[in-house]
Order: C-alpha cells, then sequence, then structure tokens
C-alpha cells in the first residue's frame, strides 16, 4: 500500500552488473518505499532472477556501476549474511537443496543469527518449534517438514512453501521472491499469497518477481514494473500487469524504441 | 568463493606445543642390538624377544607397500629412534608423582585426568612416548577382574594372557608395518575384560608424539570373554615438526562368545603446514577377531590429522552370527593423504558387518576409501551393507573409492552405495542469504554429513569430534 509520509527503503541508481563477464544489468532504476508492493515482470533472460541476486550479494555476480541505499546505507558495503540480518530477504526462484541438514536445524540457525544481529532473543530448540509450528500452520505446512532434510526431494510448490516460511520467521524489511508463484497449484497459491499478505505491513516492503497476473490478484501490487535486457522501461499501477496478460511483452519493448527514437 | 573455503580449512594446529622433558633416547637406527635393547630396557622375558627377532627378520624381507593411493619421499629406517622415555624412568604409582611438565601437557591437550578424569568416570592410560605414565581407577576396574594396564606391565604381570593373544589376531608377519611394529613396539594399552563382566565405564588412551624423530610404536591388544563387553576410546594428538614422524601401531581385539568391543578413535595427529611440510606418517594396523558366536566388534573412527594415513581396522568375523562395525569420518586438508577404509572377512554363518564411511577432501588434499568385504565359502547367509560417501571442499582437492567385493556363497548378501557431493557456492549463498556465514554453514553442512557417524560415538567424543572438524575447517571460508 502507498502511504503518504513511508521512507524510501530501496533506492537503486543505474545499477550495471555482470556475471561471467557478461553484463545483464544495464543501468536499472527502481525506488522501494516501505509499506509498498512492487511486482516485476518481462520476458525470461530480461535479468530479473540476476537483478534479485545481486541485492542480495551472490559472489557470482559483479556490480560494475551504478549505485544501491538500502535504508539510507550503500548496500554493497554489506556481505550477503549482514543485508539478510540487516533484513533483506530473497525468496529463490529455485531453493537449493542442502542434504543431511535438517530443515528445523536450518531454520532456527537462520532465525537465531537474524535475531542476534538486531540484538533480540535467540530461542532454545524446544522453544523455537513451538514457534515454528505456528507459523507453519499459516501457510498449512505440514510439521514433517522439519524433520527432513532442508528442500531435498521438496517438490516445486513445497520448496516454495519452505522459502514463505523461512519470510515468516526472519520478518524482512524488503522481501524480493523470485517466481514464489511458478510450481504452486491454485489451492497452494491462495494460501502462500495469504501468509505473504499476513506479514505486509507499513514498515516493510514486497517486490514480486512473477509472469502472472493471478498471483497479483492476491496479491495486489501498488506499481507494476517491465523489465527487458537488464532494465527497467516501463511502470504503471496494477492494471499494467492486466494488459501485459493480454497482449504480451513485445509492445512495450516497441514502445521502448519508439520512445529512444524520440529522444535520439 | 573458493577463497572463502580455502581460509575455512586453513586453521592452525592447537596441539603444537613440545613438552620440555628430559627423555631417555635410544640411538637412531634399527637392527637386532636394537630390538634386544628395548627388550633388555623393558626387562622382557625371553618369549617376547624371540617374538620381536622373529618379526623383525620377517620385515627384513618384505617390502614397504606400494598400493596405497599415497606418495611420499622413501623412509629412512635407520634415520629413526625407536625407543624414548621420558625420565626419570621410575614406575609411578599415582598422579601425585607424575612430572609437573607432562600434567600441564596432558592440560593443554585437554585430556581428562586427575580429578577431571574421575568427574568424567573415564579411566586413562596415558602413552607418552613411548612409555606408558600412569593408569588411573586401575584399583576400581580390578574390583571386577578387569585388567586395564600398559602392555608392558601386563608383560609381568599377566604373561599367559598376553602370550596367548599376542599376535593371534595381527601375527607378526602380517604385513610390512604391522612387522617392524611386532619387532620394535614400545608400550601401548593391554585390556582384559573377564568372562560375564560389563566394563562399568568408557576406557581411554591417549596418545602423543612428542620427540622429534623418534617413531611411536604401540601395541594395544583387548580381550573381552564370553559375554564381557567394553568400550574404549582412543585419542591422539602430536607436537609440530617439520620433519615426518613414523607412526605404526597395531590394535589387536579380541571378542569371544557373546561379547562386545566397541573401538572409538579421534585421531589428531600433526597433518603437516598448510605447504606439506612436517606431519605424521599414521601406518597402522587395527583387526578385531569375532572369535565366538554372537559377538561383536565396532569400529569408530574420525580421522583429522597425520600427513598420511593408512589404515583399515577390519573384523574377521569367525563366530557364526557375529557382527562387525566399521564408521568412518575421515578428514583431509592442504597436502594430507588418507587410504583408509576397513576390511570384513565373513567366515561363519549368518555374520553380518556394516560399513559407513564419510571422507570429506579440503585444500589440495587426497581421501581414498579402500574396503573388502569377503564373504567365505564357509558364510551362509552372511550379509554385508556398505555405504560410502565423499564430500569435496573447493577445487583442488580428490576423492577416490575403491570396495573390493568376493562373495563366495550364493546365499550371501552384499550391499554396497557410494556417493560424492561437494559443498557449493550455491548452498553457502543461501545459507548467506538467511544471515548464516561461511563457517557456520560448511560446519552444518559437514555435521550433517557425518551424523551417521558421530552417533555411533561416545557422547563426549562426538562433542569434541564435532569440535574438531570445526577447527580443521576454519578459516578456509572467506
Ligand atoms: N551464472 C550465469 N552465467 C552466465 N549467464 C548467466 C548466469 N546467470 C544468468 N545468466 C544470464 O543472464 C541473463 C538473465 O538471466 P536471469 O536474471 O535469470 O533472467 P530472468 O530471471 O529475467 O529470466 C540470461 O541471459 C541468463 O542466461
Ligand atoms: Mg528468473
Amino acid at each position: 500500500m502507498i502511504y503518504q509520509d513511508s521512507k524510501t527503503l530501496l533506492a537503486v541508481r543505474g545499477l550495471h552488473a555482470t556475471v561471467n563477464g557478461i553484463e545483464i544489468l544495464k543501468g536499472l532504476d527502481l525506488t522501494v518505499k516501505s509499506g509498498e508492493v512492487h511486482a516485476i515482470m518481462g520476458p525470461n533472460g530480461s535479468g530479473k532472477s540476476t537483478f534479485a541476486k545481486v541485492l542480495a550479494g551472490h559472489p557470482a555476480y559483479a556490480v560494475s556501476g551504478g549505485a544501491v541505499v538500502f535504508e539510507g546505507g550503500n548496500l554493497f558495503e554489506l556481505k550477503p549474511e549482514a543485508r539478510a540480518r540487516a533484513g533483506v530477504f530473497l525468496g529463490f526462484q529455485y531453493p537449493i537443496e542442502i542434504p543431511g541438514v535438517a530443515n528445523s536445524q536450518f531454520l532456527r540457525l537462520a532465525y537465531n543469527t537474524v535475531q542476534a544481529g538486531r540484538g533480540k532473543d535467540e530461542l532454545d530448540p524446544l522453544e523455537f518449534d513451538d514457534f515454528v509450528r505456528e507459523k507453519m500452520k499459516l501457510l498449512e505446512m505440514n510439521p514433517d517438514f522439519l524433520d527432513r532434510s532442508v528442500n531435498e526431494g521438496f517438490s516445486g510448490g513445497e520448496k516454495k512453501r519452505n522459502e514463505i516460511l523461512q519470510m515468516a520467521l526472519l520478518e524482512p524489511k524488503l522481501a524480493i521472491l523470485d517466481e514464489t508463484d511458478s510450481g504452486l497449484d491454485i489451492d497452494a497459491l491462495r494460501i502462500v499469497a495469504g501468509g505473504v499478505n499476513q506479514l505486509a505491513n507499513k514498515d516493510n516492503a514486497i517486490v514480486l518477481v512473477t509472469h502472472y497476473q493471478r498471483l497479483l490478484n492476491y496479491i495486489v501490487p501498488d506499481y507494476v514494473h517491465v523489465m527487458d535486457a537488464g532494465r527497467i522501461v516501463k511502470t504503471g499501477g496494477k492494471e499494467l500487469a492486466l494488459e501485459l496478460e493480454a497482449r504480451g511483452y513485445d509492445w512495450v519493448g516497441a514502445e521502448v524504441k519508439a520512445n529512444a527514437g524520440v529522444n535520439a | 568463493m573458493s577463497t572463502v573455503l580455502q581460509d575455512l580449512v586453513n586453521q592452525p594446529y592447537q596441539h603444537g606445543f613440545v613438552t620440555d622433558i628430559e627423555a631417555d633416547v635410544a640411538p637412531k637406527g634399527l637392527s637386532e642390538d636394537t630390538i634386544r635393547l628395548i627388550s633388555g630396557k623393558k626387562n622382557e622375558p625371553e618369549w617376547l624377544l624371540e617374538l620381536r627377532l622373529s618379526a623383525y627378520r620377517q620385515w627384513l624381507k618384505m617390502e614397504e607397500p606400494q598400493w596405497p593411493n599415497v606418495k611420499y619421499p622413501k623412509i629412512d629406517f635407520q634415520a629413526i629412534s625407536y625407543y624414548s622415555a621420558p625420565k626419570p624412568k621410575k614406575t609411578l604409582g599415582s598422579m601425585n608423582e607424575v612430572d609437573p611438565e607432562l600434567l600441564r601437557t596432558f592440560e593443554k591437550l585437554g585430556v581428562p585426568m586427575n580429578e577431571r578424569a574421575k568427574l568424567a568416570g573415564v579411566a586413562v592410560d596415558v602413552i607418552f612416548d613411548s612409555v606408558s605414565v600412569a593408569t588411573t581407577y586401575k584399583a576400581k576396574l580390578a574390583e571386577v577382574g578387569i585388567i586395564f594396564c600398559s602392555i608392558s606391565e601386563a608383560v609381568h604381570e599377566h604373561p599367559e594372557l598376553v602370550r596367548k593373544y599376542l599376535g593371534s589376531v595381527v601375527p607378526v608377519g602380517d604385513n610390512y608395518y604391522a612387522a617392524l611394529n611386532s619387532a620394535v613396539f614400545t608400550d601401548g594399552s593391554f585390556c582384559f575384560i573377564p568372562r560375564g563382566v560389563k566394563c562399568p565405564m568408557d576406557l581411554s588412551t591417549y596418545f602423543r608424539i612428542n620427540t622429534e624423530n623418534t617413531g611411536q610404536f604401540e601395541r594395544t591388544l583387548i580381550v573381552a570373554e564370553e559375554g564381557a563387553s567394553v568400550s574404549y576410546l582412543e585419542g591422539c594428538t602430536a607436537p609440530k615438526f617439520d620433519t615426518n614422524q613414523l607412526h605404526a601401531a597395531v590394535v589387536e581385539l579380541v571378542a569371544l562368545d557373546d561379547a562386545d568391543i566397541k573401538y572409538s578413535t579421534v585421531q589428531n595427529w600433526y597433518a603437516g603446514d598448510e605447504n606439506g611440510l612436517g606431519g605424521i606418517y599414521n601406518f597402522v594396523t587395527k583387526r578385531g577377531l569375532c572369535k565366538g558366536v554372537n559377538s561383536r566388534i565396532s569400529w569408530t573412527q574420525v580421522e583429522t590429522g597425520s600427513a598420511i594415513t593408512w589404515k583399515y581396522p577390519s573384523c574377521v568375523l569367525r563366530g557364526d552370527n557375529s557382527v562387525g562395525e566399521f564408521y568412518s569420518v575421515a578428514l583431509t586438508n592442504h597436502y594430507q593423504q588418507a587410504d583408509t577404509g576397513t576390511k570384513m572377512i565373513h567366515l561363519g554363518k549368518n555374520t553380518r558387518s556394516t560399513i559407513v564411511s564419510k571422507g570429506i577432501s579440503a585444500g589440495h588434499s587426497n581421501n581414498s576409501y579402500r574396503g573388502l568385504v569377503r564373504i567365505a565359502p564357509t558364510a551362509a547367509g552372511a550379509r554385508n551393507y556398505s555405504q560410502c560417501d565423499s564430500m569435496l571442499i573447493g577445487e583442488r582437492c580428490g576423492a577416490n573409492t575403491f570396495p573390493y567385493i568376493q562373495v563366495n556363497n550364493p546365499s550371501a548378501k552384499v550391499e554396497h552405495e557410494a556417493s560424492t557431493s561437494k559443498i557449493g557456492e550455491d548452498q553457502l549463498f543461501y545459507f548467506a542469504q538467511r544471515g548464516v556465514g561461511a563457517e557456520e554453514a560448511v560446519s552444518m553442512i559437514i555435521n550433517g554429513f557425518c551424523k551417521d557417524v558421530f552417533q555411533q560415538l561416545p557422547m563426549e567424543f562426538a562433542v569434541e569430534a564435532t569440535k574438531l572438524l570445526g577447527l580443521k575447517l576454519e578459516g578456509s571460508v572467506g
């Protein structure tokens, strides 16, 4: 929701980034204020996941230009784990499997580390067990997932739910959810979206990366951005998503080219 | 990322101090005279001298094994001193008589002696260089008929037992290093659990190599009579030297009908520095004989040290229905090399064995599992299950698995599973994105990987082992 007096949480200016020497992000601009929900759409390969990973600090991606200010500070001065503790959360498009490590252990370590980083109390295994089970109820997750190895053998939809469970535990300031809706059936989509909505408040912000309007029926965005070739090329309200759904992305590209011609 | 992983594996060795105690060291070199000198110093009976000499004569005709997947310069056996005893060498009756310098060493090592030992309920037989310094808890154990003392003492106090069992599982000419050990062994532990007795506490030996250029050749013999059971813990450390030191031990276990022996090792010998300089050559023969029906021998090892590890704790399952187990974690880093595994020799009917091996390689190290499962024609209904997993940290290390399976009875069932995994950048990033730094992430992944083995260790040892792996890998990610 857009609030009159909310402060800027994230300011991305002219961001360039490369992976394996190839430039993927080519001058990306985005401003996110607290309380807002943003949707980023755009064709495959346009750089949406790259943008999300750059914000989170994935070591394979190198920032080659521009700046990102998060809560008034230079985001790139923080290591990935410090960004997470500061409240940057990435819901992975492809959550990683960690064989041999119990989900409950992993979740508790993450929770306690982030809590400690914020000067808050940690939970012992018993306390945490009660706490995490409550959160799992919200997402209608079977507690059996606590005993399994992190994401190992989870279906696509189960992995995504586990991501949102982590979001619920870590209570981030800025949650970037990369295609959290893909792989979810209709019921799961409703449940997961309900979970996200419950977590949204006026002090945090959510950036949804998605291809589909159906998620946006549940989580209504304040802004919809179209990304193409490493930049945000068009921004509109929630109706833009409907238009994209009906007409595809090509017209946006054409419009951008036409404008570029005018400006030249 | 690799710098992250690199740093994590670069952890200084914490037990690398030398204790300044005068030692009674034999001149370097090996000959029949050296052996007579050792035997003489120890006041040994004639039969033992004969055993040593026979081992030596066989050793002279043997070749150093070339088959292990390890590389090292040829060892000059004449450049080693075969005997080193801390002075004064008189027998010590109580802990108060022990050299305080030595006690401080033990303290640095965290050896649970003195009151700590009693609190922990551990009876410790400490081997410092080659002579057993003190044995605690002897009296308490003696009440239930358990003998726990140094092997030299046992030679004098219980010659009939030692003579009956010494070399009965590992014959003096068994292999190159076992023959060498049989010729020159200086001390070690002896443990005898009589019929029907369940040992009321874990027994523990702490080995430590202190003097540069001495080889350490301990000899351990554990006998559990009918229905007896014992859990034995062995821990090892050694100070840092630039030269390599040889450690060639022999451990023999004998389990009679319904007896149960559990032998756990946490080995943290000095592994050499990050460039591969120095470190222990650990060439060890460990073998258990399940002699009686329904007997069980279980080996658990956590191998983190040594420049070279060459070690195959084995079980000979002779008694019908006997059970052999091998649970192993071997971690190599820098330029360490490990060729380790087990042998399960099934002779009796319905014998069962389980092998769980977890190899972790980091740095430039090389880690091989080598295991033999042999089902003899007599072993009807025998079963084996083997699981060998390798984990690689970084790009420059190696892991190999060499399973040898020989099945000579059609009713036997043998299963083998193997896997190789890698701690990847994406896994570490996933942890980082949840606030968790690389060291903690690696430690959690490694502990998950080793879980099946750590579960087999006695509680305090499991905690130690977990910490040790963390330390060994600390600083390799950053
Ligand atoms: N590690 C990588 N190595 C090489 N190319 C990559 C890598 N990661 C992403 N890319 C390339 O970057 C471009 C953008 O990818 P991505 O950010 O995943 O797009 P999106 O999420 O919008 O589908 C694609 O062309 C993709 O192939
Ligand atoms: Mg993507």
